[in-house]
């Protein structure tokens, strides 16, 4: 059934309110996007259905705001009652107004001198919560702003900016506190996960990634190293309010590339986490690639959605990892249900009973160097899936690349970076990726659209019974759900590294997208 | 665009992992005999796939030369293998911390005092059949003179050494640099077109044909699309020169330089 859509008129709200309410049925107002993948299971899909298989050639640019900056832009706009909300490198954020894209106001954030991370200073998204909006910088810091001004309320300092410590994910608001990861898995810091009083700012729980002398999980890792074992969290994770729990993904071990040192698996590097909502209390947790040596983080987006594996209905948890293999696990419990490869990979034979992989021998980093696949980008990265309930389809943006993993030295200095090798592309392969749609229930390939060179860009869905992604050479495109077959695409002239968002602009159907430094905005012509 | 996407990934991967804030000093500090020896075992391991394993050249720049043009001293040398060299397929040293970065600084310097290579031929009979026999000026440009569908040709003695050189001539196909990949396309109407690939995405492709003219396609109006990565659209001269004449023209792209 076509969704009743009501016509704004075209006067921009004197008032935003988002109370938890609203991003607790989020589903319920498909006109806004409200948080970073648009509702808390992290489905990136939408209810929207102007734009359709069948009118999609008619989408046009109808505005286009330019950032100016020669950072890497991997923003995911905030859309809330007419106005768009954008992040942009360092931390800085700017309100559009949707209609025309011209901005409402503009927060500026200055990196002080010290700050540095292993690949630009990108943002990936606010979050959005009463009458505030929350923004992480790069120089680690947790700042909430005046939601109709741009005016600082609060800046919190999450970590040391110097020690290698950024943020780079979006926050994710739960009823009263704000949760947010951090980066610098290439520093040798001590990842965590933190939530922050939405209204103070003041600190409620931090959950450390790597355990500390004593704790449970410090056995996973050889001497000393689980001091400098990184497990950061730099991509938004999802939430359960029913069950009120967190999930959010943890990055590799540091240092990266050399494990000769860091014995054992390495807790809780490469782990999909459940934390309680309130204290941050580990629930359970799903390691997917123990004693990783390839820079796999599993800090990709957990997507939340019900299961039926073998004959049994699951709350579950489907997952597309880096490391090229699809899961589907127990949300309640953490248990896998199923799992497969995705994406061309050569490290392991595939996953036991239990979800552990079987690695294939001598698929280790090695002086000389090693070729493996997938690359250190992975399978997949941290641009985002979509699950689509209506065609019960998970789509995945797919990399079919290999490359030459390097060991090298792993000497730790504070504020340096720590990789103990590095990755190189294999002289003469072509790209390869694909948009692909998978069951979610067993993770069997049901169609691909393949691309030109490996997917760098997020998944979006609609009911309008279409996909939206993008590719490397600055083409966002949409797909037919069904069967993948190219229905519409506009060339933006810029690569393209961001998540597609959906949401009514003006009463219609808008589709925004980040390419090079500006961010497009696509309606169906009149 | 595809050098952009791979540039893309190394900067995804890790940026290297010397310190940003570190402040190059002009002298390099790291250059004992075991430094020197560290160096060498870093260059086959990261380097020799392109510079060849005694810095002989290949694909990447010949560096057994006393004059590096993009590294004029050790600073710069640093520099350029720390963060590689921008439009070219030169990537920066992700592996590499300011030690080692300097211990193959070190190493790569120790290459350029090594003899040049001598080569057989003679560059000025080289030069008349390039330009008479060979017909190269057609297809490349050199000092500022020439057709443009192959690559520039003002540097190459710098940049490749004999024996690519030689291969270029007699086998071509397997020197082939990157954006000279060879199409060939079959529009729906019938009309068959080959030349080189200047730029693709998942939906359209542009090609310069063997004359020159510049086609834009969207791939789904195709009826074929062959790519062929390993073939090249310039002829080998095997046959077409002697033995001598081919060290001859090896010789006068040798002796090809650039401003020195």
């Amino acid at each position: 059934m076509r969704l009743t859509i009501c016509t704004f008129a075209v006067v921009l709200p004197l008032a935003a309110q988002v109370p938890y309410e609203r991003l607790h049925q989020s589903d319920s107002e498909p006109g806004n996007w409200l948080s970073y993948s648009g509702n808390y299971s992290a489905q990136r899909y939408s209810r929207l259905n102007q734009i359709t298989a069948a009118n999609v050639r008619h989408l046009r640019p109808v505005w286009v705001y330019q950032m100016h900056t020669t950072e890497r832009v991997e923003t995911s706009p905030v859309v809330a009652d007419g106005i768009m909300y954008v992040s942009e490198p360092g931390g800085s954020v700017t309100a559009l107004d949707t209609l025309t894209g011209r901005p409402i106001w503009k927060y500026v954030r200055t990196m002080p001198k010290g700050v540095r991370g292993c690949c630009g200073q990108v943002n990936r998204g606010v979050a959005i919560l009463n009458d505030m909006v929350y923004v992480g910088t790069f120089d680690s810091h947790l700042v909430a702003l005046d939601i109709k001004s741009g005016i600082v309320r609060w800046d919190s300092e999450v970590a040391d900016p110097k020690l290698g410590h950024s943020i780079t994910a979006a926050p994710l608001a739960l009823r009263d506190k704000i949760v947010v990861g951090m980066a610098g898995g290439e520093y040798g810091v001590r990842g965590f996960v933190d939530a922050y009083d939405a209204k103070t700012g003041r600190r409620a729980w931090r959950f450390w990634t790597v355990p500390a002398a004593g704790e449970p999980g410090i056995e996973t890792w050889g001497g000393d190293t689980a001091k400098t074992g990184a497990a950061t969290t730099w991509v938004t994770g999802a939430y359960d309010p029913d069950q009120n729990i967190v999930f959010w993904g943890t990055g590799n071990p540091g240092p990266d590339w050399n494990g000769d040192a860091r014995i054992g698996n390495n807790l809780y590097s490469d782990c999909l986490l459940a934390l309680d909502g309130d204290t941050g209390k580990l629930k359970w947790y799903f390691q997917f690639t123990p004693h990783d040596v390839h820079d796999w983080d599993s800090t990709e987006v957990p997507v939340l959605a019900d299961a039926v594996v073998r004959g049994e209905k699951h709350k579950a948890v489907l997952f597309g990892n880096r490391n090229a293999f699809y899961y589907v696990l127990d949300r309640t419990t953490g248990k896998f249900l199923t799992g497969r490869a995705f994406a061309k990979q050569s490290w392991a034979k595939g996953l036991d009973d239990s979800g552990k992989p079987i690695v294939v021998p001598n698929s280790e980093p090695t002086v000389e160097g090693n070729k493996v696949y997938p690359d250190v980008t992975g399978g997949t990265n941290w641009f985002s899936p979509s699950y689509s309930p209506q065609a019960n389809l998970f789509f995945v943006a797919s990399r079919d690349v290999g490359g030459v993993f390097l060991k090298g030295n792993a000497e730790y200095k504070p504020g340096a970076q720590f990789n103990g090798g590095g990755q190189g592309p294999i002289v003469g392969e072509e790209g390869a990726g694909a948009i692909r749609a998978l069951d979610p229930n067993s993770g069997e390939l049901k169609w691909e659209f393949k691309l030109h060179s490996e997917a760098e860009a997020g998944v979006l869905s609609t009911a309008g019974n279409l996909v939206f992604s993008s590719t490397n050479e600055g083409d966002f495109f949409a797909l037919d759900a069904t069967t993948g077959r190219p229905v519409w695409h506009f060339q933006t002239g810029a690569d393209i590294n961001a998540n597609p968002v959906t949401y009514l602009g003006g009463g219609k159907q808008q589709v925004a997208i980040a390419s090079g430094d500006s961010i497009f905005a696509f309606a169906l012509e009149e | 665009m595809r050098f952009l996407c791979i540039i893309l990934s190394f900067a995804f991967a890790a940026l290297a992992q010397v310190d940003p804030e570190y402040v190059i000093p002009k002298v390099n500090p790291n250059t004992t005999p075991a430094d020197l020896k560290n160096g060498q075992q870093l260059f086959l391991a990261q380097c020799a796939r392109c510079h060849g394993p005694k810095g002989e050249g290949g694909r990447g720049a010949v560096l057994t030369q006393s004059r590096l043009p993009h590294a004029p001293d050790d600073q710069a040398l640093f520099v350029v293998i720390r963060d590689g060299i921008k439009g070219t397929e030169m990537p920066g040293g992700y592996a590499l911390d300011t030690r080692e970065t300097w211990q193959l600084t070190a190493y790569v310097r120790s290459l350029g005092r090594m003899a040049n290579e001598t080569v057989p031929g003679d560059p000025k009979r080289g030069q008349q059949l390039y330009q008479a026999k060979g017909h190269c000026s057609q297809c490349h440009i050199i000092n500022g003179e020439g057709g443009s569908l192959g690559p520039e040709l003002t540097e190459i003695g710098a940049r490749r050494n004999s024996a690519h050189l030689r291969a270029a001539i007699l086998d071509p196909g397997s020197t082939l640099p990157e954006g000279f990949t060879e199409v060939t396309l079959v529009t729906k109407e019938g009309r068959s077109i080959t030349g080189v690939r200047l730029n693709e995405d998942t939906f359209s492709i542009q090609i310069r044909d063997l004359s020159g003219g510049v086609h834009s396609f969207i791939k789904a109006d195709l009826k074929e699309l062959q790519k062929e990565p390993g073939k090249s659209p310039m002829p080998s001269f095997r046959g077409v020169f002697s033995g001598s004449e081919v060290d001859d023209l090896v010789a006068y792209l040798v002796s090809l330089r650039g401003k020195q």
